[in-house]
């Protein structure tokens, strides 16, 4: 087919550009689960050590709503549900960003202009990016079968986690390809993608901790936990996701046939002949570009925040009386109290989400550096600290604005659910606005990253993810505490109202600030490169 | 008054040489010509003077200053238009245009309001729905609708059509009696030859060349083509005589200026009945300075 001429080409072309991409998001991806199970079969290897595990988790709505039900008491049941859903996510965004930059990104850089006059048809690149994804998505399925079934895991299940990783994947690059084509520009497909991807999470959040459980299942990750690996797996659940991916592709496909190269399907709309009157220093500029970002993200804290604000209140109920499982609860954060605990962990998951605006705000330097447009600010009398620092305080104030409504909401919604608005309003505020000095580290290393080597920036959402996985599933497979204590979010986990601890906020803000000095200094020593 | 003065400038990046001792000088208020093949250096040289990069060897200095320290306060006193024009996807052009004005320190709004008539410019679109030649207008329109001293244009024309490129050089030929600097980059060596005062020449990071265009072109050859009514023959051994072809009574060759007139007597004693000369074109000056650095390498 004439629109398809070309596309082994640009595969090969995505290969060789993002080889040591696609090698780290495979070995991450694939290394989670099977780390879990391993560290699961050591540590939980006998039945009765897991029937404490469940009879702590199994049952809340509240944990449900972080991580989904728990369907069996194997190793395997609990590794699915344990990495399950974080792992979704994670492979929803893989598939989405990856999509993304080989078709928008291309279209916006006016590199597709240069493949498409020769022999690359229309529908070229939107076959090869999402082939290279679904590829990708099937190598993560089958070394996470191999290695289940390699831990001695029952094969139907390790089969069954591998296709729904591999379909999982399939259904985001659909997706990435359809938010591809609605936007012309990369950023906007991308807060698309991320929206879908969102809904989808908080969808099978819902569903699981409520009683609407239909919502979890119009979410591709509700139905990668309700295909049950290791729990009687219902096969016939890959049908949704197949039959949702193919009419998404076809989809996409649809749209791209329909639209000119470079433009979207919705309209891009003309802007004022002058500049408003904002718009006049380096802070003026970075507002302009970051505010859609700095909402939608902050919308989305919020929807997040009121979701665990309401299952919170199921927590007290379940467990309030019980001390064995509050001991084996407190594994988790060290508290006494089990709301707190709970809070602790969602204002833990609030904060790597937080963080994540954080570093892609302050890696908005590099793109900007990349693209050549640092240069036509700095060559107009605006110095350089300036522009680094009006990129770095959306990326440093974002956070706090963000983890302070995340806090007030998540406080507001449990608190007038238990009565208590005064009291628990505060206690949850702290909690969570205690995450704060964690994340400023990760927008510190970003700054220092960015200022010391450049072209490494975005070596700062590896330290992302390798926090997120000791803050995971570090605790509940014992990692030596050296170890967990690496991650800056260990740290803050612990702290609460009645015990603020300001030895490691302030060892925490100084390591921050630590770290943004570095930046700042190297930044100003240092060549301004493509 | 020197506007830019360059002295044996280096630069690596790893281990490529960018500029290998480059010199240049561009006097107050005159428009300079910075001339040289893609990747000679034209562009790392005025990113040193941005204070964008950081030379490894030799001297810069920029309005009497030093581009790296005081490279903010240079920057209100210069505007800069850079050949591959990057613009924020989501912002006007006219946004962008009063943003780096005021960003610089001031834009004189009637001149920007002229300028955007001139260059037919339209200021509502968005920066990711121009093309290249009008991401290239936005810059000229913000650059030279400030009333600064000096304006670094590093290959401002390579994407305006014919019409947009005779208007850039009458606002240029204006420029010049305002008594702004110019410092012009470019490959085209016709914009240079009609704007520029002065011409530097450079090659593989160095300076090859550098003077008023008559100083170069006394350096160099005169073109003829001329009809004669005789055999032409003897003028085959005539001293300063290059490149000689002769085709029935059509001759065509090339001469040293210091023997012209010889060259022309011996033709008019042939009996010439037609005769178009030209003086060398940057083009044929150009050509002529790499083809002697290659014989001699």
């Amino acid at each position: 087919m004439s629109t398809l001429a070309g596309t082994s080409q640009l595969i090969g072309l995505i290969l060789k550009r993002d080889r040591g991409r696609l090698i780290a998001w495979i070995l991450v991806l694939a290394g989670f689960p099977i780390i879990t199970a391993n560290a699961l079969l050591e540590l939980y290897g006998a039945p009765s050590a897991r029937a404490g595990l469940i009879a702590t988790f199994g049952s809340s709505p509240a944990y449900s709503a972080l991580l989904g039900p728990i369907y069996d008491s194997s190793i395997g049941a609990l590794t699915a549900w344990r990495i399950g859903v974080i792992g979704g996510v994670l492979i929803g965004l893989m598939a989405i960003l990856i999509v993304i930059r080989h078709t928008r990104d291309e279209e916006e850089a006016g590199r597709q202009e240069l493949l498409g006059a020769t022999v690359v048809g229309r529908h070229a690149p939107l076959t090869a990016s999402m082939s290279v994804v679904v590829g990708a998505g099937f190598i993560i399925g089958t070394l996470v079968t191999v290695g289940l079934a390699g831990l001695g895991l029952e094969i139907s299940g390790a089969v069954a986690y591998g296709v729904g990783v591999a379909s999982l994947t399939t259904v985001f690059a659909s997706f990435g390809g359809i938010a591809a084509q609605l936007t012309s520009g990369g950023g906007a497909a991308r807060g698309l993608g991320m929206g879908i991807l969102g809904v989808a999470f908080l969808l099978r959040a819902v569903g699981d901790a409520t009683e609407a459980e239909v919502l979890g299942w119009i979410s591709p990750i509700g139905w990668f936990t309700r295909l049950r690996p290791f729990a009687g797996e219902r096969w016939w659940v890959l049908g949704l996701s197949i039959s949702l991916a193919v009419v998404l592709a076809a989809s996409a496909y649809l749209l791209a046939s329909r639209r000119d190269l470079g433009a979207g399907v919705l309209p891009t709309r003309i802007g004022p002949a002058e500049a408003p009157e904002g718009l006049r220093n380096a802070t003026g500029l970075a507002w302009r570009l970051q505010r859609a970002a700095l909402l939608g993200w902050s919308l989305g804290v919020a929807v997040l925040a009121a979701i665990y604000g309401t299952v919170a209140n199921n927590v007290d109920e379940l467990f309030g009386g019980n001390p064995q499982l509050a001991d084996a609860l407190a594994q988790l954060g060290g508290a006494d109290q089990l709301t707190d605990t709970f809070f602790s962990f969602t204002a833990g998951v609030l904060a790597l989400f937080t963080a994540a605006y954080s570093i892609r705000t302050a890696h908005r330097l590099r793109a900007e550096e990349e693209a050549l447009r640092a240069e036509a600010v700095l060559t107009a009398s605006i110095a350089r600290w300036r522009w680094m620092g009006s990129h770095l305080l959306f990326a440093f104030i974002g956070p706090a604005l963000m983890l302070l409504i995340g806090g007030l909401v998540m406080g507001a919604t449990y608190g007038s659910a238990v009565g208590d608005l005064g009291g628990e309003l505060p206690r949850v505020i702290a909690v969570t606005l205690a995450q704060l000095p964690a994340v400023w580290v990760l927008t510190g290393a970003t700054a220092a990253l960015f200022g010391m080597l450049p072209r490494f920036t975005g070596f700062a959402w590896g330290l992302l993810v390798a926090f997120l996985f000791l803050g995971q599933v570090g605790q509940i497979l014992r990692f030596p505490h050296w170890l967990l204590n690496l991650s800056p979010f260990t740290h803050t986990a612990a702290i609460r109202l009645e015990n603020v601890q300001l030895l490691p906020i302030a060892v925490l803000f100084a390591l921050s600030a630590f770290l943004a000095v570095i930046g700042f200094t190297s930044f100003r020593h240092r060549d301004v490169i493509a | 008054m020197t506007a830019i003065h360059v002295s044996n400038l280096t630069k690596n990046f790893g281990r490529i040489r960018a500029l290998d001792g480059l010199d240049l000088s561009v006097s107050t208020g005159e428009v300079h010509g910075f001339l040289g093949p893609n990747g000679s250096g034209k562009t790392t040289t005025i990113r040193i003077l941005l204070g964008l990069l950081r030379q490894d060897g030799g001297t810069a200095t920029l309005l009497g200053k030093d581009p790296w320290n005081d490279a903010t306060d240079l920057h209100r006193r210069l505007a800069y238009v850079p050949g591959d024009v990057s613009l924020w996807p989501n912002l006007s052009g006219g946004e962008v245009i009063d943003l780096l004005g005021r960003l610089r320190g001031g834009l004189d709004g009637k001149k920007r309001a002229r300028l955007l008539d001139r260059f037919d410019l339209d200021p509502t679109k968005k920066g990711r729905s121009y093309s290249k030649g009008n991401r290239q207008k936005v810059a000229l329109v913000a650059a030279l609708a400030s009333n600064v001293e000096l304006l670094i244009l590093d290959e401002p024309t390579g994407g305006l059509d014919p019409l947009m490129e005779s208007e850039f050089r009458a606002v240029i030929n204006e420029e010049r009696s305002t008594e702004r600097t110019v410092l012009l980059s470019s490959h085209i060596l016709s914009e240079v030859e009609a704007l520029c005062d002065r011409v530097s020449i450079i090659r593989d990071g160095r300076t090859i060349e550098s003077g008023s265009l008559a100083e170069l072109r006394h350096l160099s050859r005169t073109s003829v083509t001329a009809e004669v009514a005789t055999e032409a023959s003897s003028l085959r051994g005539l001293p300063g005589i290059h490149g000689l072809r002769l085709e029935d009574h059509r001759v065509t060759f090339e001469v040293d200026s210091q023997h012209l007139g010889t060259a022309l007597s011996q033709l008019s004693r042939l009996g010439v009945s037609n005769l178009v000369s030209h003086p060398p074109t940057l083009e044929e000056l150009f050509l002529r300075h790499y083809r002697q650095d290659s014989d001699r390498a």
